[in-house]
Order: structure tokens, then sequence, then C-alpha cells
């Protein structure tokens, strides 16, 4: 016990008097909660939207006030003729144009009828969809006012309500993932890299000279990340709470056990990273490509897993962050217990042991 | 000690693959001597070395170190044994005290014994003022110096030292020597390689290794008669070139 609490102070010593590692480890959370709390967003707010009204009567220049009042469309552009609707999309401030056809109203009147045009810069296809969307809606909305007193002999309204994150803050989503980012990256990449350091100065030869046992010296290196890395996990949650009022509707105590048993997990990986890799750059190399890519890419982080090809989904299957991010908006968001998570849980579990077996026997305790 | 010899080989082999590195060697180590162990890069001096301390299992052969065998009692070696190597592997970003209570740490000593030690240790190398410097800051001799007393911290038996002057210049090189004399003076045994044959003058024993085999292994002043040499570095010219 001795000999582990002297290990641990060496290793403090070594994270504390490395400017790199201490920014990495604290400085790097804080700075990407924060890139993506405010930065990055799926969310649109102030689109600025030209419109080319032809017909410019009472109930155009309604539904053009119904659309402006929102918080999402701004307009300051007016066409007034077909060739300009090209120029304004080259320009790139405009992301839509909506136009009136003539005779708007008396069509309206007429015909019952009347229609709309809505023309999208897809260049950004998600921001093209949500504008089309918002627009539809808003349009629908006004049309069920208008209507509202005249009995229509038929008609199907769709209710829709966004259940646990009604506002569609792209922070909700985002949180869950750069946690688990966050916390592979530092558990993983920097257990690995401290190990091979080691390997690479010569001192892992005199340690394992030592009486040490080899786990003695593993747990003592990988012992000082674990605390770290839960007090990341605490900074990143506190930090969405107050700044991007993240709801935690489940139980903390929860959510903490599961982050210790994800920290643990990349922990394993850490090792195992290492016990491949002969230099620290290697051993970065391997964590970065290795384990951040798929991570940001294949856990359901940012594209949703059920819309990838099926061979994607079924590798997305092997990569530990999917099931932490599942587990974690449904203690974040939806609020639930372990008896609706214990099978991503186990399927963690399982993950950790098997990483814990495999880097246990490759480590060695002789070097060759 | 009941025997006199620290360290037996016996036929010892280590193979990687096709590669022989190590090729059957045998020879006998004495309590207290200062035993050279030389050989041109890639002899298999190291390789020999790693399975005398326990972080590399022989392919075949036998060897006792300190009254254990290396195939099954690694770990009452590793207790017994101290050992630096070519990079003087201290901690750079800890300072030299730092360092001393680590190792002596890992290897069990109390507290108050290392505590004692150390104060011991600074004062016989004369690092007071630096004691609680980073170990980075300092030159390469007295990294040096400080890796060997760390390395004996543990009153080891033997003390195995692989390359130990690798890099440092002369004088340095002659303190360092004046260090390992007194070691063996205080009955631990010595157990060092290098390729430097003017080192080899001042080892009780030596021992050359050429592609893996013990080629010879007398005390120098033998050698020297026996293979009609002037020089320790001559001895080892006639011997590699067979």
């Amino acid at each position: 016990m001795k000999r582990f609490i002297g290990f641990v102070k060496k290793e403090f010593y070594h994270i504390f008097r490395d400017k790199r590692s201490l920014f990495i480890l604290f400085g790097m959370p804080i700075a990407q909660i924060m890139l993506f709390g405010f930065a990055i967003t799926n969310e649109i707010n102030n689109v600025e939207i030209a419109i080319f009204d032809k017909s410019k009567d009472a109930t155009t220049q309604e539904i053009i006030n119904k659309i402006t009042a929102s918080k999402y469309f701004s307009t300051n552009q007016l066409i007034e003729n077909e060739n300009e609707i090209e120029s304004v999309f080259k320009k790139g401030f405009v992301k839509a144009v909506l136009i009136f056809e003539k005779d708007f109203s008396k069509k309206l009147v007429k015909e019952n009828k009347a229609t709309i045009q809505i023309i999208t810069d897809a260049t950004d296809p998600n921001t093209a969809n949500t504008v089309t969307n918002f627009i539809n809606s808003i349009v629908q909305k006004y049309q069920q006012e208008v209507n509202k007193d005249i009995a229509i002999a038929y008609q199907i309204i769709p209710q829709t309500r966004m259940v646990y994150n009604p506002e569609l803050k792209s922070v909700f989503m985002f949180v869950p993932g750069v946690m688990t980012i966050i916390l592979m990256l530092v558990s993983a990449m920097m257990t690995s890299i401290s190990i091979t350091r080691e390997k690479e100065l010569g001192t892992m030869e005199i340690l394992l000279v030592s009486p040490l046992k080899p786990f003695q010296v593993i747990i003592g290196k990988v012992f000082p990340y674990i605390f770290l890395s839960i007090i990341n996990a605490i900074i990143i949650i506190v930090l969405s709470i107050f700044i991007f009022n993240m709801p935690v509707q489940g139980s903390l105590f929860l959510l903490g056990l599961e982050s210790v048993l994800f920290i643990i997990n990349a922990l394993s990986l850490g090792i195992l990273i290492s016990t491949i890799s002969k230099t620290q750059q290697t051993a970065m190399m391997i964590s970065l490509m290795g384990l951040m890519l798929p991570v940001i890419l294949l856990s359901g982080f940012i594209f949703p897993v059920s819309s990838m090809p099926v061979a994607l989904q079924v590798i997305s299957n092997i990569i530990p962050a999917k099931w932490f991010i599942i587990i974690l908006k449904a203690i974040m968001l939806k609020g639930v217990g372990i008896l609706f998570i214990w099978k991503e849980t186990l399927i963690l579990l399982g993950m950790t042991l098997f990483f814990m077996v495999l880097s246990i026997k490759k480590y060695k305790i002789r070097l060759e | 000690m009941k025997q006199d010899n620290v360290i037996i080989a016996e036929e010892l082999s280590k193979t990687f693959g096709d590669f022989t590195a190590v090729n059957a060697i045998s020879f006998k180590v004495k309590k207290g001597e200062i035993f050279g162990f030389l050989g041109a890069n890639g002899a298999g001096k190291t390789t020999a070395m790693k399975m005398l301390i326990g972080i590399s299992y022989p392919s075949s052969g036998k060897a006792n170190v300190v009254g254990y065998d290396v195939f099954t009692q690694a770990e009452s070696i590793k207790k017994n044994i101290g050992y630096m190597s070519q990079k003087f592997a201290l901690y750079d970003d800890l300072t030299v005290k730092e360092n001393i209570v680590f190792f002596g740490g890992i290897y069990g000593l109390k507290r108050s014994v290392i505590k004692v030690k150390s104060e011991a240790l600074i004062n016989e190398l004369g690092l007071q003022e630096v004691a609680n410097n980073l170990v980075s800051s300092l030159p390469l001799g007295w990294k040096q110096k400080i890796a060997f007393s760390v390395a004996l911290l543990h009153d080891p038996k033997i003390i195995f030292l692989d390359e130990p002057t690798g890099g440092v210049d002369p004088i340095t090189r002659r303190q360092f020597w004046e260090m390992i004399y007194k070691t063996a003076h205080n009955g631990t045994t010595v157990f060092v390689t290098t390729h430097y044959m003017d080192e080899a003058e001042y080892c009780d024993r030596v021992s050359i290794m050429v592609d893996g085999k013990i080629e010879a292994l007398d005390t120098p002043k033998k050698l020297k008669e026996q293979f009609d040499a002037d020089t320790m570095n001559d001895v080892f010219l006639k011997l590699a070139r067979g």
C-alpha cells in the first residue's frame, strides 16, 4: 500500500509538472464543451431569407409577418424579378427565397388554393431541410388559423410533440457526446502515453527489475487518471447544467457509476494500446485514429446509427462509446433508472472485462 | 552467504526465431568481485544480462542468481539485485530527492530508512545544493552517479550495470569507476557490461562475448598473457578477428 501511494504520488508529479498534459486534461474539456455548446449547433436562428412577392396583397403580407415574427428568420431582402433569385443565393447570405404567386389572395378566394414556392440553398442540406420544415409549419399554422371558423369536411391535423428535448436544443445532444469523447481521450490517450513514455525513457525497465509486480505498476499508473477523469466528468456535468441548462432527470449517482464504468473501460483500452506501441507517438496516433474517429463518427454522437449502412451499424456495436452515449442520454434526458439501461450497462461491463483481461495478458512481465 | 558464487550460468541460451542471440554460455561470478561482461555491440551482452535480472526468459539452459533460479524465483532475485542501464533512468521531471524517495519506496524501504539513506547519499555525492532541483537540470555525469547510488539504495547483493559509462567524459568515467571499486569493496558484487576495453582493465575478471558465445574468461592479466597482447583492446581485436 505504501509503495502504491509513493507510485501514485510520482505519477501526479509527472502530470502536474507537464503543462501540456495539464492543458489536455483540464483545458480541453472546458474548451470543447464551450465550442460544442455555443458555436457548433444544428439549431437555426435568424436565418436570412429573401421574399419575392408577386402579389403584394393582404394575405401575403400576413404570412410574411408571421414568418419574420419568429426568431428563426429575418428578411431584409425583397426581390423584384426572377433574375435576382440566383444572384442573392450566390452572395451566400440568403438561405431561402419565398415566392408568392401572382394574385395570391384572389386565387385563394376563387380557386381555394394558391402556391408559395420555397427555394432553399442546399449546399448545407441540414439547414435547407430545417428551414423548409419551419416555413412549412408556419404557413400551415396560419392556414389553420384562417380556417378555424370554416367547417371543412375532412381534415387530418398531425399534432407533434418533441419529448425529452422540446426545444430541440443541440446542446442536449452534444453534451453526452462531448463527455464521451473527453473521457475517452483523457483516459485512453493519456494513460497509453504515460505508460509508453516510461518505456521510451527506460524507466519501465527499472520498474520491471524492481520487486514491483507488473499489475502494481499498471494500477499505479492508471489510478491518477481514474481520479482526474472523474473530476473531468464532474466539470462537464456542472458546466452543462449551469451554462447550458442541460437537465439531469435521472439519478446523479447512477450517472456517476456509469461514468466510472466507462472511464475504466477507456483506461483498459489505453493500457491495451500501450502494450502494442513502443513510442509515445505511436500510442498517440493509435488513440487518435483508433479511438477518437470511431467515437465521433460511429457512436451516434453526431450521425444517427440507425441511418448508417448495415455494415457500419454492426461495427458501431463494438464501440463502447455508442453504449455510453445511449446510457447518458437515457439518464440525463429521459430520467430512467438502471432497469431501462441494464443491457447497455452489461455490454459496457463485458467490454471492460474483455479489454482488461486482454491487456493483462499482453502486458509482459518480462520484456521479451 | 553459504556459497561463494553469486551467479551461476549453465548453457544459457536465448533465441529469437532463427536468430541465436545468446548461445549456451556458462560462467560463474564470485561474491564481491567486479565481473566485466565484454563484447561488441550486438554480441548478446544485454540479452544475457536481461535473463539474469529476470526480465527475459531464457530459451534453454540454467541460471542461478544469489541462490535463486531465474525461471521460477525471479521475484526473489529482483529483491536482491540492483540495476542501472545506459539510460541512467531517473525521472527527469522529479527532483533528486523525489527520485530517491520514489525508488526507495518501490523497493519497500521504510520511510525513516529512506530519509537516512537519502541524506547520506546527498552528502556523499555533494548534492546538497541541487537536492531539490529537477534531475533534468543536472549534467549527465551527475545523473549517472545519482542513478548508480539509487540502484544501491536497497543494499543489493549484486548490482548489474548495463554500459553505465556510455556518453560520459573520461574524468567522470574515472570517478565512476572509483564508485564501483568502493561498492565492490563493501561486499557488493558488480556485474558490468561495457564495450570500452580500457574499462576491462579495472575488472577482477572479464568474459568476452563474440556472436552470442563467451570466447574468453579470465583475469585481464591472464588474458593478456594468453593472447600475447599488451592491452585488453588487443586481446579483444584478436578474438573478434578470430
